[in-house]
């Protein structure tokens, strides 16, 4: 087994190197303040977490936070019967749903994005068909709102919803359906008490992926949400590229996985505690 | 006993799949309309597609992107098949914490490796061009091969190697004639998943490009930015046939061999 330490050599440099060593440096970078002409100075400050309580941030980071929160719900209410329908069709409907699934994940988001902008601009495909049928006089003004940036996020995560939990369901053993229907219980506490539970690590999975996906994501605010709407990851994106502020960029991307890991933790443990909860009703 | 879905989640899911092609579809159909304003059909044409192959710009950024999603491919495969095959040879503790490890670039926000390699590369003074790009995508598309190949592997058990062994071949022997052959379309399924990600990858390639470096996706990007082309379009279509492509081919190759248990396309 010596020879197997030996190969898995260049993989881990490669990775100590190019993922782990840059992430510390973030880390540290994060500790550090910024000379006049925005390069970075080897010296300790908290400036860069203090600049993030000024109130402008804050509130960017609510609105951020509220969007992912509110994407991952949406994702999830629409991704759940399709994933449900999927994993109970017959085989040839599975196969064909989950290609038709998949696609998509594999198209450019910035495809998928850019795809709304000719649904939703002024001379839009919906603004020309809503005023064909006259149902409405004047184009709606529905690109760079935030039911734009919120659409485009959920139709991006789709596939990161629909996949997980329809693994979950995939592998669950039916049987149990049959012995509760044999007992009695009616289709909707068959579900209530045997699918929506057995389901429970996919939901979780598709709901991380959303929320962290959405978080990270500052290319659909920029295309749909023009200006106006600004996410925590497009003040990350600017100040390094644009304002040239690392510690403080780097403050942020700390602050970022911070809060995902802490939500994830929240999360997890909310639904652990309703799981014990319903297992010790039924015991 | 077959459990009839409600009729409503049909409806649904129909719906959803509109909601997911729709959008979809407007582009390849917009990518033939000739008109260059309107948003009315206005005729079929070819002639986005013939400026875009005089186009300087988008041939600049075809290269390029052909240039790393090589390289990168290459090397991603190497690192992420030896990573696969070393693994399974280790013991359990190492196992689990170098699982996590190969598994870490999958999980990391694209956002957050793209600007942590910036850093990286500005504290050592690396210029920003395609190999510090090709560097970015070799790390991230270098899981999905692990991940592919890991798969495979596990499908195909530990019995015939150990059969070839016993009947006295070499370690190299058993790997050349066992071992390889196996895994082999599992490992053209992940260099092909990986040339698709480095084809489409933005987020990363956004922070570590440089100026002449210019993929793809982010010449898409710039444009975009500035409104709606049909040319874009084009490109888009170009795209999203190339990727839809690959991926079927990666699927294919992944269930290729017999008794083989099926996989199914899940990147996750």
């Amino acid at each position: 087994m010596r020879r197997s330490k030996l190969l898995i050599t260049p993989v881990l440099l490669w990775l100590a190197l190019f993922l782990l060593v840059p992430m510390v440096i973030v880390v540290v970078m994060s500790l550090m303040s910024r000379d006049t002409l925005g390069n970075v100075v080897f010296h300790f400050s908290l400036n860069g977490y203090k600049t993030f309580f000024d109130s402008l941030y804050l509130g960017i980071y609510w609105d951020t936070l509220v969007l992912s929160v509110v994407t991952t719900v949406v994702c999830l209410l629409v991704s759940y019967p399709l994933a449900y329908f999927i994993a109970n069709a017959s085989p040839r409907v599975q196969t064909w749903g989950l290609v038709l699934i998949t696609i998509p994940f594999w198209i450019n988001f910035l495809i998928r994005t850019y795809a709304w902008v000719l649904l939703l601009r002024t001379q839009g495909v919906v603004n020309t068909l809503l005023i064909h049928f006259g149902w409405i006089q004047e184009p709606l003004q529905m690109l760079y709102t935030k039911g734009a940036v919120l659409l485009g996020m959920v139709y991006n995560f789709i596939p990161f919803m629909v996949l997980p939990i329809y693994v979950a369901l995939e592998q669950m053993d039916k049987r149990l359906l049959d012995a509760a229907s044999d007992l009695g219980a009616t289709r909707w506490k068959a579900f209530r008490h045997i699918t929506l539970p057995q389901s429970k690590s996919g939901i979780m999975t598709g709901c991380v992926l959303v929320y962290v996906s959405t978080t990270g994501m500052f290319v659909v605010t920029d295309i749909l949400g023009g200006a106006k709407s600004t996410m925590i990851s497009n003040i990350i994106q600017q100040q390094y590229l644009g304002a040239r502020n690392w510690p403080f960029g780097s403050a942020l991307s700390v602050i970022f996985v911070i809060t995902s890991l802490i939500l994830i933790l929240l999360f997890n443990r909310a639904m652990q505690s309703r799981a014990d909860r319903a297992k010790e009703g039924r015991a | 006993m077959k459990r009839k879905s409600h009729p409503l989640l049909g409806i649904h899911s129909v719906l959803m799949m509109i909601f997911i092609y729709v959008p979809i579809l407007l582009i390849i159909i917009y990518s033939f309309n000739n008109t260059r304003l309107s948003g009315d059909w206005e005729g079929f044409t070819f002639d986005w597609y013939a400026s875009l192959m005089t186009d300087d710009h988008v041939l600049e950024a075809l290269m390029n992107s052909l240039t790393v999603g090589i390289v990168s491919t290459i090397v991603a495969t190497l690192l992420g098949t030896v990573g696969a095959l070393s693994l399974r040879g280790l013991g359990r503790r190492w196992k689990g914490s170098m699982n996590g490890l190969m598994y870490l670039p999958v999980i990391i926000p694209d956002i957050i490796m793209g600007l942590s390699l910036l850093v990286l590369f500005n504290q050592m003074h690396v210029p920003l061009g395609k190999a510090t790009v090709i560097i970015a995508h070799i790390t991230f598309s270098m899981s999905y091969v692990y991940v592919v190949v890991t798969a495979r592997l596990a499908g195909m058990g530990k019995q015939l190697e150990e059969a070839a062994a016993d009947l006295g071949a070499t370690p190299w022997q058993t790997f050349r004639h066992v071992t390889w052959p196996q895994i082999f379309p599992g490992v053209i399924s992940g260099a092909l998943i990986a040339f698709t990600m480095s084809l489409d990858d933005f987020m990363v390639s956004f922070f570590v490009a440089g100026p002449s470096s210019t993929t793809l996706p982010i010449y898409i990007y710039g444009q975009v930015k500035r409104g709606i082309s049909p040319e874009i379009n084009a490109l888009c279509t170009l795209l999203i046939v190339v990727s839809v492509v690959l991926i079927l081919l990666a699927q294919f190759f992944l269930n290729r061999g017999k008794g083989q248990k099926k996989h199914k396309m899940l990147p996750i």
